[in-house]
């Protein structure tokens, strides 16, 4: 699809603007491409490659790297089934079936009106509270077949699902895939420190005896 | 206890493998170690020239540093220590090894009948001497598309790759070019390029050399020959003068391949594309196979008679300065000798001219304080890129003296007209437009060198646009601190050729003709009665009817001299005799044409930047009757009534011994003894002349710019029309198209879109070229490339002004 | 006796606005950065030092120690906060970056200003968006409230925090993968042996990589002063943990109980804590430490929670995550599903663990499938064996005669994670061999059927 917007890019040059190098900021800012277009596109990443100062072939390097970055759009709503050894003992397998019965396609693939992609995925540190799920990264509990249906339900008409939702979250609403945080990071121009250059960062003034 | 006996610290480290003890370097490897002590531990992606990474996992071994007792640990990654004792042989490194192999065995094809590496395969060898023997795994291997070209110049089939990180560090570290990267994780990683952006790095043929199995082949050689079909001899790459090693490889009597083999001193076993796949040009259909005159096939008794009256008439008519030979970078030493023996002592020119009105004055570059690649590239050393673009031009420099800056924190100083290969990796940059303010920027750029470091500048003439007055007024500015000089003049063996005294003025051994004068009066019965002139005066004396006879030694000035028109009047009216390889526009104006054999067909040497003579080995026999250059100079002799006392290559290596000052005492058995190359520096001695001494420069001319003017710069590329890339069927299509870039800022005042084509109007002629804009340029300059087919520069150009002032045009 | 609950790190989880700073500074938060700052660098170096602040990361490092490594010096010095929890059963470092952000930020600012390190990364995992957003907030809300930045506090420290996130990839939180990762390149792991993070890291400088539990605990040491953390726990592993306990257990949950005190049976049995396992049914095994540890018996349940017994006895304490499986659970499928999460998050870089992760996956998944021949159960624990050569650690098995194989593994790999595909492997063969020599001759093998709650009512 697209490049940065202009609004985008001027996120990315505050992101870039916090590391000493600028490729360090190269997963921050695929998530950025990624919660414009709701996947990364080959032309985000020449345009990210521009911004940090490397080759697209070392962007898409790191991006393919890690799970959450999508080169295909995805649906509205990305399902992550945790199926891992805490959830698979307390009914998780038996959850992503049901999802993919539900919705009818299987794991990894996205409803035809675009609206759902269900994933199999890994422990996503809820082990606790299993079976459980995510909704773009928002978390469910304790899921089971009628909470997964009550869930879809909600997204499908447009309503906050609350039914298990994590007492934690979901802070206001669910977004659509691509955003994860809802704040950023901000640093005021009169209470930054600055980066510590690795090439000639002097002895920190406060070892120093007053 | 008393320990009174002087022994000078020790400077090795001792360990014991496999039961030997033996003496180590400090922070030398255990796999490197091992190797010079002759036990071989088998290895995937460790590279002697590349830094370790320990990911294969083949070269496990049990190690006992002490402490923590024997473990298996990577011996590509572990230095040495006092002490240790390695076991490559252990059950447990068995094992290890017999299950590195397995696994990686699980998802290859085995498809070694069919695969371009079969025979000479890592993964194959170590199979056969270290593997399991039999796989256990039975379920479906990994599939990927199969081949698929990654540039135009290298195919990767992605089931055969076993993941080393060779191929992919190569080109992030080695060629600073990261178009082929790791893509994915884990089982289903792989190496690839972006969508859509190839590899094209100048240096991609490297990593089809260092895949351990064959993943990555070359285009040119896949499926042409089995390695046990192969025929080799070691020599020299001639592409360029950087003079990098190689193995030829050839099957039934075709030059297939060209490999970089490591020379510490020179390539560490890399090359570039062009000299690696530039050998195909030698198998060309092209190739000049028998000789002609007028224009019509002859016998050599014919064309040697015919190109021997033009001499003789010509002589006859205007003394021996009626005759000039323009060329002889392609030869080898030995011919190049014969051909200044021929020309200046046989014939008695002065007129002889290795280089092309684009290079520099041969006394001054000969004269200058020489260092090596090494001393270039020593830990925390200064280089200064003087009027040079090595990437551009000197491909394996590049790597280099790219390596001394990224590794061995050397700091990078650029002093041309405009950005180049190396600017991002430049601590400093000096820019200024041609006509003389180089010479204040090269002081500005000594006063920020740091102090008490050696400098290495290496001087070439990017631009033919720039008065070679002016670069070495500039270079003196370094040499007369101190500094030590690379010259970067490219073609082959042009450093050879003046050696041997291809250059007015000069004699054989970098001696001046008076100098030399009696020494090689009574060595070789006369020498000029005076000093001759370059290319650029021979052209135009020609064009004035006082040249004519015009012998071109390999030499095209029709397309690589800056003045298209000056050739053309002499060609003219001066009659051509032509020595070459291949047919090109300046040759077809020929009466004789004789052909010559190329790089691959002689035996013989080299010289290289540094001084340094190399081998050159004849792998294959030359076309039809081709023939080497010094035969053909000694015939030409002998049909002018002369004999020129050698009957072999290896003679001629004899008396250039016996006479040039500069390869004293480099007799055979010493060139032979060393595998690395000796450099010539020899001073003379006893009753030899001596050597040009340090030159001095006077002031050369500002010229300044008319505010209505754009000064014109011209670069290289490595890719142009040179008779090597437009012969060899990888390279032909490689050149790009030529542009005109300006900077920016001068670029917008012309009010139009990059790409729309625009007429770059000189007092001598126009061509109409597509614009970009490009911060690289200078401001007041506008940049086109030399030598690209079909938009040749030189019309633009004239040898009689130090620079050239366009106008553009903007057709609307 | 169990040992009595102590809160240090979620004492603030009682309240529904624990994370904001009005929350924080209402119950003592940033007293330990300012007594801190009364302090000299040194002093509150060596006050770490003396309260034995183990690392709750998985390796269990001294912070104190750690921070000792750094080369003389050599500046700037980095430290990394290892938020990219994703060992399977770990739950902690979520809670208490979404429930207590500003006690994270106040142990960085203290490990910054007593370690002197320069800049401060704080790398939570790309899946965590409320983390992200809780960090954020809090960071900002820091920054403003000048406990963060330039001249914290009005003195001469200053030091900012940069929110990092991740995207996905388990090996990230292998700390010179998680450097990788920060710098933006693939998360693969860097070797180590010869050089550690705190000697060249971050850019090739000094770095200190720490968890956000570690951290966490920096505001309540300093506060309370060495001396008192270290009444809590044991002697050699003073203070409290986090241990999130899932699987079959009647309550499952995130407990914070003293280190080295508590035992794996008070923890999982008692009813303040865990209260026994589901149903009434009987333990099959536990997992003691996260995925990569091997696995546990009823015989290793009276051990206390503390690194050096555990790893004695055949496995780790790791990342403090606890899964239990009940006498219903089917030994070959728990241990092809632990399986799997490595060979899918293996990073690919070293070859055994690529290609040797996958396979033992494709083999556990035939025999699963009811295709597996009676050769794969050894070539399985052969497989095991070429990725991590020797005895491969294990819990004593006194009725069949077998002694512990003590922690580590030997690895033929650059970092653990492929040897810790091995750990379900070897664990479950050895104990529960029988499972899976029925699965490969397709016999039905008496595993009790789970009984759903509601039946029994
Ligand atoms: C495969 C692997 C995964 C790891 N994952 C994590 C993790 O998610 N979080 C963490 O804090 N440490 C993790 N670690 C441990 C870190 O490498 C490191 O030891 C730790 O962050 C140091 O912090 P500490 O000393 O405060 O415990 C992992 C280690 C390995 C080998
Ligand atoms: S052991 Fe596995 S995860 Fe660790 S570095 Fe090697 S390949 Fe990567
Ligand atoms: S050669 Fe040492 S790990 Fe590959």
């Amino acid at each position: 699809m697209s490049r940065l917007t202009p609004q985008n890019e001027a996120i990315a040059l505050e992101i870039i603007s916090r590391y000493p190098r600028k490729k360090s900021a190269l997963i921050p800012l695929l998530h950025l491409a990624q919660e414009q277009d709701g996947y990364v596109s080959d032309d985000a990443m020449r345009h990210l490659a521009e911004l940090v100062e490397v080759t697209p072939a070392e962007v898409i390097g790191t991006c393919s790297f890690y799970e959450m970055f999508k080169r295909e759009p995805v649906g509205t709503y990305l399902v992550n089934i945790c199926t891992n050894i805490a959830c698979q003992l307390l009914g998780a397998e038996e959850l992503l079936h049901h999802a993919e019965h539900a919705l009818g396609i299987k794991a990894g693939n996205t409803t035809s009106d675009g609206l759902f992609t269900i994933e199999d995925v890994e422990c996503i540190a809820a082990c606790t509270e299993a079976p459980c799920l995510t909704v773009n990264y928002r978390y469910f509990y304790k899921v089971d077949g009628g909470d997964f249906d009550a869930i879809v339900e909600d997204l499908r008409s447009g309503r906050q699902p609350t039914r298990k939702a994590a007492e934690t979250g979901p802070d206001g609403h669910i977004p659509p895939h691509g955003t994860l945080a809802l704040q950023r990071q901000h640093i005021p121009a009169d209470r930054v420190a600055g980066n510590a250059d690795p090439d000639s960062a002097p002895a920190p003034a406060w070892l120093e005896q007053p | 206890m008393s320990d009174t006996t002087d022994t000078p610290p020790k400077t090795t480290v001792s360990v014991q493998i496999n039961g030997h003890a033996i003496e180590a370097q400090p922070g030398e490897l255990v796999i490197e170690a091992a190797e010079r002590a002759g036990v071989h531990i088998p290895r995937f992606c460790y590279h002697p020239r590349m830094r370790p990474v320990g990911m294969c996992r083949m070269c496990l071994v049990d190690i006992d540093a002490g402490g923590r007792g024997a473990m298996l640990q990577p011996s590509c990654m572990v230095p040495v220590s006092e002490g240790m004792v390695v076991d490559t042989e252990s059950e447990r490194t068995r094992k290890a090894q017999d299950g590195v192999l397995e696994f990686l065995l699980i998802n290859h094809p085995l498809d070694c009948p069919v695969c371009d590496k079969g025979g000479e395969c890592p993964l194959q060898d170590n199979t056969i001497a270290f593997g399991p023997g039999e796989s256990r795994f039975v379920e479906e291997k990994r599939h990927y598309e199969k081949p698929i070209p990654i540039s135009d110049l290298v195919f990767l089939d992605r089931e055969r790759c076993i993941l080393c990180d060779r191929c992919t560090r190569f080109a992030k570290e080695v060629a600073g070019d990261p178009l082929i990267h790791f893509q994915g994780r884990g089982a289903r990683t792989e190496v690839n390029t972006f969508p859509d952006e190839p590899f094209s790095s100048y240096f991609s043929g490297n990593t089809v050399q260092i895949c351990p199995v064959g993943a990555l082949t070359s285009s040119s050689y896949r499926f042409k020959a089995r390695p046990w079909d192969l025929t080799e001899v070691e020599s020299t790459c001639t592409g360029c003068s950087v003079g990098c090693s190689v193995t030829l490889q050839s099957s039934r009597n075709r030059l297939l391949r060209s490999m970089g083999v490591d020379n510490d001193a020179v390539n560490w076993g890399w090359l570039c594309d062009r000299g690696r796949f530039g050998v195909e040009a030698v198998n060309s259909e092209a190739r000049l196979s028998e000789p002609s005159v007028g224009g019509r096939p002859a016998r050599w008794a014919d064309a040697l008679r015919k190109a021997a009256e033009l001499i003789a008439d010509a002589v006859r008519a205007s003394g021996p300065i009626g005759v000039g030979v323009i060329g002889g970078a392609r030869l080898t030493n030995e011919s190049a000798y014969a051909w200044a023996k021929l020309a200046k002592s046989v014939i008695g020119t002065d007129n002889v001219d290795a280089q092309l009105g684009d290079g520099l004055p041969a006394q001054f570059v000969l004269g200058l304080p020489r260092a090596t690649i090494a001393e270039a590239c020593a830990p925390k050393g200064t280089i200064v890129l003087l009027g040079t673009d090595p990437k551009e031009t000197l491909g394996v420099l590049f790597l280099r003296l790219r390596h001394a800056v990224v590794e061995s924190g050397a700091t990078l100083v650029e002093v041309g007209h405009g950005a180049g290969g190396m600017s991002k990796l430049a601590k400093h940059r000096f820019w200024s437009s041609p006509g003389g303010s180089l010479v204040d920027a090269a002081r500005q750029a000594l006063a920020v060198l740091p102090a008490g470091q050696p400098v290495t500048v290496v001087l070439g003439r990017s631009s033919v646009t720039e008065d070679p007055a002016v670069l070495a007024e500039a270079a003196m500015v370094f040499a007369e601190a101190g500094a030590r000089f690379l010259p970067a003049l490219s073609r082959g063996n042009v450093m050879g050729a003046l050696d041997m005294g291809l250059a007015p003025g000069l004699l054989p051994g970098r001696v001046e003709l008076e100098a030399g004068r009696s020494f090689f009066t009574s060595a070789w019965g006369s020498v000029p009665s005076g000093p001759g002139v370059d290319t650029a005066a021979m052209l135009q004396a020609a064009a004035d009817g006082k040249l004519a006879v015009l012998v071109l030694l390999g030499a095209n000035p029709l397309d690589d001299f800056p003045d298209r028109a000056l050739v053309q009047r002499a060609f003219d009216r001066a009659a051509v005799i032509a020595v070459d390889t291949f047919a090109n526009p300046s040759v077809a104006t020929a009466t004789v044409v004789l052909p010559a054999a190329a790089h691959g067909e002689v035996d013989g040497t080299t010289t290289n930047i540094e001084g340094r003579i190399l081998p050159l080995h004849q792998g294959v026999t030359p076309p039809g009757t081709a023939r080497p250059d010094w035969i053909i100079a000694t015939e030409l002799a002998t049909r002018l009534g002369a004999d020129l006392g050698f009957e072999s290559a290896a003679q001629i290596w004899d008396e250039i011994e016996a006479v040039a000052s500069s390869h004293a005492g480099l007799d055979r058995a010493v060139l032979d003894a060393t595998r690395d190359g000796t450099i010539a520096a020899g001073l003379g001695g006893g009753a030899r002349p001596a050597v040009v001494g340090m030159p001095t420069a006077s002031p050369a001319s500002q010229v300044p710019l008319d505010e209505a003017s754009l000064r014109l710069v011209v670069r290289r590329k490595m890719y142009d029309g040179a008779t090597g890339t437009a012969n060899s069927t990888s390279l032909a299509g490689l050149p790009g198209d030529n542009d005109v870039r300006l900077h920016p800022l001068d670029f917008q005042g012309l009010s139009i879109q990059e790409g729309d084509l625009v007429t770059v109007v000189s007092d001598w002629g126009s061509i109409s070229l597509p614009a970009f804009a490009d911060p690289g340029v200078v401001r007041g300059t506008v940049t086109v490339l030399a030598n690209v087919r079909g938009a040749t520069v030189n019309h633009l150009l004239s040898s009689s002004n130090p620079v050239t002032d366009v106008r553009l045009e903007v057709s609307r | 006796m169990t040992a009595p609950i102590v809160q240090l790190v979620s004492s603030r989880f009682q309240y529904p606005d624990s994370f904001t700073l009005a929350r924080s500074e209402a119950t003592g938060g940033y007293q330990g950065l300012r007594k801190a700052l009364t302090m000299t660098p040194t002093a509150v170096h060596d006050e770490v030092k003396a309260a034995t602040l183990l690392g709750r990361g998985g390796a269990g490092f001294p912070a104190g120690v750690k921070w000792g490594f750094t080369p003389p010096g050599v500046w700037p010095r980095y430290l990394v906060v290892n938020g990219d929890e994703s060992e399977p059963g770990t739950y902690k470092d979520r809670l208490l970056m979404e429930r207590d952000p500003h006690q994270l930020i106040e142990g960085c600012l203290i490990a910054c200003y007593a370690a002197g390190l320069s800049q401060c990364f704080l790398y939570i995992r790309g899946e965590m968006a409320l983390a992200q957003t809780r960090v954020a907030v809090a960071l900002n809300d820091a920054y403003a409230a000048g406990y963060v930045g330039r001249n914290v506090l009005g003195s001469n420290f200053s030091v900012d925090i940069v929110l990092h996130w991740g995207a996905g990839a388990y090996i990230v939180g292998e700390e010179t993968a998680l450097i990788e990762s920060l710098e933006g390149n693939r998360g693969m792991p860097r070797l180590k042996p010869p050089f550690f993070p705190a000697a060249i890291g971050l850019y090739g400088k000094p770095t200190i990589v720490n968890n956000v539990e570690t951290l966490s605990n920096l505001g309540g040491i300093i506060v309370r002063g060495s001396e008192e953390y270290k009444q809590y726990g044991s002697e050699t592993s003073p203070g409290t943990r986090m241990f999130a306990v899932s699987g079959h257990v009647r309550r499952p949950g995130v407990y914070e109980v003293q280190h080295g005190v508590t035992t794996f049976r008070e923890l999982l049995y008692d009813d303040q804590f865990c209260g026994g396992i589901r149903d009434g049914n009987q333990l099959k095994a536990f997992i003691p430490g996260g995925g990569s540890s091997p696995w546990f018996f009823e015989e290793q349940l009276d051990l206390p929670l503390e690194a050096r017994p555990v790893g004695g006895a055949g496995s780790m304490l790791g990342s403090g995550a606890i899964v239990v499986m009940d006498d219903t659970t089917d030994a070959v499928k728990a241990c092809l599903r632990v399986v799997r999460f490595y060979a899918r998050e293996s990073c690919g870089k070293c070859t055994p663990c690529r290609e040797g992760t996958s396979w033992l996956e494709t083999i556990l998944q035939r025999i699963f499938d009811g295709h597996g021949r009676p050769s794969d159960i050894d070539m399985l624990l052969d497989v095991g064996d070429n990725i991590s050569p020797g005895p491969y650690p294990a819990a004593s098995w006194e009725a069949e005669g077998l002694a512990a194989v003590p922690f580590p593994p030997k690895q033929t790999t650059i970092c653990p994670l492929g040897p810790s595909a091995v750990a379900p492997v070897v664990s479950a063969i050895r104990r529960f061999r029988p499972e899976f020599e029925a699965k490969i001759r397709r016999r039905a093998i008496g595993i009790p059927v789970r009984v759903e709650e509601s039946t029994h009512v």
